[in-house]
């Protein structure tokens, strides 16, 4: 279970509301490689996790992942704090506004609402694990871009610098994992075939007898 | 200015809550695949302790960072809520 602690991972403090910045950076609360994303799908996928390091490292990236998820709550909050009408038809947020007033709802920059089918859950560790790999690359390249669209409110890029950050340390840990997963499974094959001419069903499960 | 004064410590150890917060989460990925290391593990412990320090004696002024602090009135809706800015 989880217990929430009443501070953020990372500070979020935006001096200058502009709801023109909201409408980009909500796609990373409720987008296709948004925090909400990112969360489930790890949190979901930990329970098929063949090993200790590979169910640890998705439970802990996950939690993070939820911390994240409450920072990018906090900036679209922020930037749309006190908005008057005007700018935030200027800022085309008047269809959001519409049918969310100034709610945070987790939706992609384009609109597109949140849907279960930005994850996956394969039954397969690897391909589990290959696919948050190119989740947390497809993340830290829409922070960066968001993070050329911010380029005028400091306040803003400062906690999206962190979050493109910890983009890249999850990565590390999850190609970590994924070798780890790698190791076993060729492991497993190894002792389960002794006769090493028993081809493995897939290419992908070497039987780690160096033919 | 007493106001201003106290305001400023508060944020001084939110920050410095933050930064133990945040070193032992990225130790703990860490010691996840490279559970042997030592160094790690030490300095883990080390950032537990102190967090655990800081908390408590930031709780016992500015009140809970959870529910599990125990209080004598409900202070848990005293203080703002991090997402509204400034208080963080
Ligand atoms: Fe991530």
């Amino acid at each position: 279970m989880w217990t929430y602690s009443k501070k953020l991972e990372y500070p979020v403090n935006i001096k200058c509301p502009d709801p023109r910045l909201a409408k980009v950076i909500i796609s990373q609360y409720g987008g296709p490689d948004g925090e909400l994303a990112a969360s489930l799908r790890y949190l979901s996928q930990r329970f098929g996790m063949p090993d200790q390091n590979a169910k640890a490292i998705l439970n802990d990236i996950g939690t993070e992942e939820l911390a994240h998820l409450e920072m990018v709550g906090s900036i679209v909050h922020q930037l749309t704090k006190g908005a008057s009408i005007e700018e935030i038809e200027k800022a085309g947020l008047a269809p959001y506004y519409t049918d969310h007033g100034v709610d945070v709802y987790p939706q992609s920059a384009a609109g597109v609402p949140f849907t279960a089918a930005y994850i996956a859950c394969k039954g397969d560790p690897i391909a589990n694990l290959q696919e948050d790999l190119a989740a947390e690359q497809k993340a830290r390249a829409t922070y960066e871009k968001l993070i050329d669209l911010c380029r005028d409110n400091p306040d803003v890029i400062d906690p999206l610098r962190f979050l493109r950050e910890r983009e890249v340390v999850h990565f590390q840990r999850f190609g970590e994992a994924l070798r780890g997963v790698q190791d076993k499974l060729a492991n497993r094959k190894f002792y389960m075939n002794n006769d090493c001419n028993v081809k493995p069903a897939t290419d992908n499960n070497d039987c780690g007898c160096g033919n | 200015m007493h106001n201003n004064c106290m305001e400023q410590t508060r944020n001084e150890m939110l920050m410095q809550i933050r930064e133990y917060n945040f070193s032992i989460i990225e130790l703990a990925l860490y010691l996840d695949t490279h559970p042997e290391d030592k160094k790690a593990l030490c300095l883990h412990k080390e950032y537990c302790k102190s967090l655990k320090d800081l908390e408590d004696k930031y709780q016992k002024v500015y009140g809970p960072l959870t529910i599990k602090y125990p209080c004598n009135k409900w202070r848990w809706l005293e203080e703002p809520w991090p997402w509204e800015g400034d208080a963080n």
